[in-house]
């Protein structure tokens, strides 16, 4: 594919999420992108899902009660 | 590979936050969490000579909560659930879309419908949202969306090939809409298309 063919808005949202992930290729994620850059239907689109990810990133909870830790420390101490 | 007991203990810790996150996920219930994460560094503990990549420490542990999980609920269930066997099957969930549900073109530079109902949307409806999702979809969406676990570290997880993650998580994404799309209406949370009433 040239660098001026555009993928078109279907292939586009078919890859959306990977796009969103990181998780295609170099060349895919150009293509993507460069549909994003002129598409703003699927720019839209694009924003919303990244956000209802970020959104649902935000739920992840790194902290542990002490006592669980404790518990965990314990455990492997013993092994 | 032959781990020492110091550096298991300070893999582990590294990770414990997202391992109680993810047992949390699983069990709904934070005792359950707890005893899950401790039987599963106890079996990693034991296996820890099928470790082969260091590198691999995070979804080699997730793996194996993942196993434990699920064979710790074998021993209190009389027979499967339904879910355990269900198999991957083309448009299970249907496309369901919230965007596609809001977006309004035309009011571009008015308003925003799709935008405004995540800016209403609380963590508690999420939290719900994602308890409701048949259990082999929610472990994928907590794994990539709330852990951001990369693909090929879901697919060691839950040995399934890459492909299968592809496939599994874009239906439990669509299954995860449409869920929040439901528990959002239950309570309340509408958009200006809908004549919201949650400030």
């Amino acid at each position: 594919m040239s660098e001026t063919d555009d993928i078109g808005c279907q292939q586009a949202l078919k890859r959306l999420l990977e796009f969103i992930d990181r998780e295609l290729s170099d060349s895919e994620h150009d293509n993507v992108e460069r549909h994003l850059s002129t598409c703003r239907s699927c720019f839209s689109r694009m924003e919303f899902e990244s956000r209802l990810k970020q959104r649902l990133s935000a739920l992840s909870a790194d902290d542990v009660p002490e006592k669980s830790r404790d518990r965990i420390r314990a455990l492997i101490k013993g092994f | 590979m032959s781990i020492s007991n110091d550096t298991f203990e300070s893999q582990v810790l590294a990770i414990l936050g997202p391992l109680h996150g993810v047992a949390r996920r699983l069990t709904k219930n934070d005792a359950d969490a707890e005893d899950l994460v401790a039987e599963s560094i106890t079996r990693a503990w034991r296996a820890r000579a099928s470790l082969v990549d260091a590198g691999a420490f995070r979804a080699w542990m997730f793996r194996i909560l993942n196993n434990t999980f699920i064979s710790e609920r074998r021993k209190t269930l009389a027979r499967p659930r339904e879910e355990l066997l269900v198999e991957e099957s083309a448009g299970e969930e249907g496309a369901f879309s919230i965007f596609e549900r809001l977006h309004q073109p035309f009011l571009l530079w008015f308003a925003n419908p799709e935008q405004e109902f995540l800016d209403k949307l609380l963590g508690e409806d999420l939290d719900r949202a994602l308890a409701a999702l048949p259990e082999h979809y929610r472990v994928v969406v907590v794994l990539a969306d709330i852990e951001g676990l990369k693909y090929a570290e879901i697919a060691e997880t839950l040995d399934v090939p890459v492909g299968t993650v592809r496939s599994r998580l874009a239906r439990a994404r669509c299954a995860l809409q449409r869920t929040l799309w439901d528990v959002a209406r239950d309570h309340g949370l509408q958009t200006s298309r809908t004549g919201g009433t949650r400030a």
